[in-house]
């Protein structure tokens, strides 16, 4: 069951083989089971939890189902949740207790879905390996002395572990992607604009896109049709038509033209990851697609540029932490300034207000122009190199990272080391694109144990469906979707 | 040394929307604290601004009224500092692309002892939408500070001058004029005591004749047209004097004491925050077409420019008089429904400026709840037109009319019923004027027996002493007697 898709699941729902109830108690069970080594969820809620699952089957009884409807969803940590802790990961919100829903959590709700729990997560979404999480690191479950990727790594090992039946997650500058490839599994970042950001704790506001994590393409595509969706109360919520991001799965890849960029593939690529891809994208070729070489020019320009404009915008949205309304206030101080300093010193780990202060000097009267501005220019240039590798192909492959997983701590004192996990994934962020990462396969550490490997799929503004459809065909002929981290069963 | 003030205005309008520029909080004055503090307000984790269509309404008109560059394409900047009453920790406002691009303003200066009145222009530099911050309370509770987030996002207009005033009377005709306006128009109620229309003033003197800008300090929040003139006569000589006594003048925000009535820095330009502007990426740009700039310009009023041009056109009106009309919407409305309902207009301003605005000031009423309305001062006008009433006469009957039109329910909405009020007041205290030639010839004749002597003395070419006895006769007749039938007889009888 643990190992069943949502569309399976769904199934044996609606067929009453099941209920909603002991669906989740299974998860719940797991969770108890293995939380307390892995570190997967930041907040548990039996009672909320399993009286939605009760809610769930009386939904099922009266015959009012839609294809989520009982299936216990894990939401990533950076979600406010009715009732719900929700902390963002960081001491600054740990006594945060959401008033009110997220934009896709309203969506799970009304879908008739179980929220499962909040998953831990790199402090405010800062970070690639989940360490810089206030409630403590996460467990790679194919390897525990590994990190998870971040900064979903919650979500990713929840997944992975089959500690839910599919999780959520954000993407900033790879946030889905990387984990995804690191701890083997399907995770899509949407187009921006296409997920609501109501409710969805800012880290930089023209990057953060709410995405899908789970075992398959088709769980993705299902996770989708709830999640995305024009919301009104999010101003670069895109006004489009409800689609099936269902509706091409089953659609051939024939005459399929991938593109693949020289740069994704050079220097800073670790070898057996570099095989792995290679192998995938001989897959492709079995299925009918076109290899076509192309560039992307300024890739090499993407981290600088983002770790500009991400800072800038984060330490932004970071100020309303400021202890007077909620959130951390220090215990004691003889002022505001005092208050704001304490509470702000203590509330903030140090990766965050690493990129505070960058953001802050980038802003600075004097250096906006040089860095800001700068910066803004090249994002365009970057997004520019995707609009004429689009001329050229359907769809963009390569490695979503440039390694499978590394020990925890092997990064934590090299926030640079860090930063290059994202060196393939963030300028898709940058040009506002979608991109998803599946499991591709397995290459060993030098300590000779095997990780999984995630190729990246990069597509064109809106589409989804087709990228859904370009994995879903790879995952009919290969089974690394199915494998599952041993010892956990 | 002749020194020369220069001046220019910042004034923080609230616009007159039902909800905050980016939530659908109330923006009502005077509730309890934090009642109207919605997710957005307190700026809650994950919450998002969405911008009120009604305020880039407001915006527009502004633009409109003043003939000013609408910009097409504006951007919402974030403008970052700690602060508790903000509770995001920027401001949403606009910086390098307002919404409002260069205009002007025109206005009377009014005469000031010696100087005679005078039309002046005074260029506006930008108008941008921003949202509002919080309110601290300090002292509500012992040893606390407070935070009422009722006011954190109301939306505001800036409009920004260009530093073309050169005295306190050009400033303040300024700020009373864009007080007017905006009121005019619709998107401001005006109320300065509820801090509706703020006025920050930039000040700084140089030697008259030079080019280049002294160093300026910013006056802030005043909140009545007199501390405006106040605090800028006084920053003005304070200026001038320190430089006289061979100080210089610091960049600094300054604060007016209306109980001593000096200004004093509040902060000097070292302590100035860096706020580290930038487009709030959670604002798309603000896009207004042609055909959004018409819609809102097929709503706009006649503005008070083009209505006083008409009135002094239509109406045969002074300048002076149609500028006085057309100070607010709702006294030019009254002035105009009293004219449609029969009255002289020349009568009419003189009226509604002399006796009605009287009697509003020192009831506290406004126009457009007066107890005498324009059908009821039409009527008493159409009574003094034809005779009926002497200006005495008349005086009594409006002061009667104001008190029993307060104190009963007497229906004056037609002209008829309004008419018959005022003949009914005009019999029972007797009011009407006195026209027979008899009954004024026989008053006249015992004028001149009483008063031998004025009448020697007007017969020796003494002009004077025929008014005195034009006055003698008026009293005679308690006031009722045709002044100009008394003129005519007397003239006759004194040939």
């Amino acid at each position: 069951m643990i190992n069943s898709s949502l569309k399976q699941l769904g199934e044996m729902l609606q067929a009453k083989k099941i209920s909603s109830v002991e669906l989740t108690q299974t998860f719940l069970d797991r969770i108890q089971q293995y939380n307390p080594s892995i570190n997967a969820y930041i907040s548990l809620d039996e009672t909320k939890t399993l009286a939605q699952a009760k809610a769930a089957d009386a939904r099922i009884a009266a015959g009012n189902v839609a294809p989520l409807t009982g299936i216990p969803i894990a939401q990533k940590d950076i979600f406010c949740a009715k009732g719900w802790q929700t902390t963002c990961g960081s001491k600054m919100l740990a006594n945060f207790i959401a008033p009110y829903d997220a934009h896709i959590i309203t969506q799970f709700d009304a879908a008739g879905a179980v929220n499962l729990g909040k998953t831990n997560m790199d402090e405010f979404a800062m970070g690639s390996s989940n360490e810089t999480s206030y409630f403590g690191g996460v467990k790679n479950p194919w390897s525990f002395d590994r990190v998870p990727g971040g900064s979903s790594g919650g979500s990713a090992a929840a997944v992975a572990a089959r500690l839910c039946a599919a999780a959520t997650g954000t993407d900033t500058g790879g946030s889905i992607r990387q984990p995804a490839s690191l701890c083997g599994f399907t995770g899509l970042k949407p187009t921006y604009g296409a997920v609501s950001r109501f409710g969805m704790i800012a880290f930089a506001s023209s990057l953060d896109q709410a995405g899908p994590m789970a075992k398959s393409a088709e769980d993705c595509a299902l996770m989708m049709n709830v999640m995305a969706g024009f919301d009104e109360r999010d101003s670069t919520s895109l006004n489009r038509e409800k689609e099936d991001y269902t509706r091409d799965l089953a659609k051939p890849l024939q005459g399929l033209k991938v593109g693949l960029p020289k740069e994704y593939f050079s220097e800073g690529l670790d070898a057996d990851v570099g095989k792995v891809i290679e192998a995938a994208i001989a897959e492709y070729k079995k299925l009918g697609a076109e290899i076509i070489d192309i560039s992307l020019p300024n890739t090499g320009l993407s981290i600088p540029v983002y770790y500009v404009l991400a800072p800038a915008e984060a330490s932004s949205n970071l100020s309303r932490y400021d202890g007077v309304r909620y959130g951390h206030r220090a215990a004691e101080y003889t002022d505001l300034m005092d208050m704001y300093n304490k509470s702000r010193a203590e509330g903030f780990g140090a990766e965050v207000k690493r990129r505070i202060l960058i953001g802050t000097y980038v802003l600075s009267a004097g250096y906006y122009d040089a860095y800001y501005l700068k910066a803004q220019q090249i994002r365009r240039l970057i997004a520019q190199d995707f609009v004429e590798a689009f001329k050229k192909c359907d769809v963009i492959m390569g490695p979503a990272a440039p390694s499978t997983a590394f020990k925890a701590g092997e990064k934590v004192d090299d926030p640079v080391a860090m930063y290059l996990q994202d060196i393939y994934t963030i300028s898709t962020n940058l040009a506002g694109l979608p991109g998803m990462s599946i499991p591709a396969g397995f290459a060993q550490s030098d300590d000779g144990v095997s990780l999984p490997v995630g190729l990246q799929i990069i597509g064109n503004y809106f589409d989804e469906a087709r990228m859904l459809n370009v994995a879903h065909q790879y995952q009919q002929v290969t089974d690394w979707h199915t494998r599952m981290p041993a010892g956990l069963e | 040394m002749e020194w020369e003030v220069v001046i220019g205005l910042e004034t923080h309008t609230q616009l007159k929307t039902n909800t905050k520029i980016f939530s659908g909080a109330s923006i009502k004055y005077g509730a309890e604290p934090n009642t109207q503090a919605c997710e957005v307000s307190i700026a809650l984790p994950g919450v998002l601004p969405v911008l009120n269509k009604e305020a880039v309404q407001c915006a527009i008109k502004f633009g409109l009224a003043i003939n000013a560059h609408i910009a097409p394409r504006s951007v919402f900047a974030r403008k970052n500092y700690f602060y508790p009453d903000l509770p995001k920790g920027y401001q949403i406002s606009q910086f390098e692309l307002p919404v409002v691009g260069k205009g002007a303003v025109t206005m009377q200066v009014p005469a000031v002892g010696k100087n005679a009145a005078y039309e002046k222009v005074v260029n506006i530099t930008r108008a941008h939408l921003e949202e509002d911050a919080g309110k601290s309370v300090h002292g509500a509770v012992e040893g606390m500070s407070g935070i009422d987030l009722n006011r954190a996002g109301t939306p505001l207009l800036e409009i920004v001058t260009e530093p073309d005033m050169r005295s306190a009377a050009e400033a303040v005709a300024y700020a009373k004029k864009l007080h007017e306006l905006v009121q005019w128009i619709g998107i401001c109620d005006g109320n300065m005591q509820e801090g509706s229309f703020r006025c920050d003033v930039n000040v700084s003197v140089r030697p008259k004749g030079t080019e280049k800008l002294g160093t300026r300090r910013e006056i802030k929040n005043l909140n009545s047209f007199k501390f405006m003139t106040q605090a800028i006569e006084y920053e003005t000589r304070w200026q001038i004097e320190t430089l006289e006594d061979g100080g210089t003048i610091q960049q600094a925000t300054v604060l007016f004491n209306p109980d001593t009535g000096e200004t004093k820095a509040m902060r000097s330009k070292e302590e100035a925050n860096d706020y580290r502007y930038f487009p709030d990426p959670d604002l798309l740009p603000l896009v207004i077409s042609e055909a959004d700039k018409d819609a809102v310009r097929a709503k706009m009023p006649e503005l008070p420019e083009a209505m006083k041009a008409r009135f002094e056109a239509q109406y045969a009106l002074s300048s002076y008089d149609a500028n006085a009309l057309t100070t607010s919407r709702d006294l030019a409305n009254y002035f105009v429904a009293t004219v449609d309902a029969g009255a002289d207009a020349k009568q009419a301003a003189n009226w509604i400026m002399g006796a009605l605005t009287a009697k509003l000031n020192e009831t506290g009423i406004d126009i457009s709840k007066s107890n005498i309305s324009s059908l009821a001062l039409a009527s008493l006008l159409k009574r003094l037109q034809d005779g009926t009433l002497a200006n005495n006469g008349a005086k009594v009957a409006f002061e009667e009319m104001w008190t029993s039109l307060s104190a009963s329910a007497i229906s004056t909405v037609t002209i008829t019923a309004s008419l018959s009020f005022i003949d009914e007041i005009i019999a029972a205290k007797g009011l009407k004027q006195e026209s027979d030639s008899g009954a004024i010839e026989a008053i006249i004749d015992e004028v001149l027996a009483a008063n031998a002597a004025m009448v020697e003395e007007f017969k020796a070419g003494k002009e004077k002493a025929f008014n005195a006895l034009v006055g003698q006769a008026m009293k005679a007749s308690k006031g009722k007697a045709n002044p100009a039938q008394v003129n005519d007889i007397l003239k006759k009888k004194l040939s």
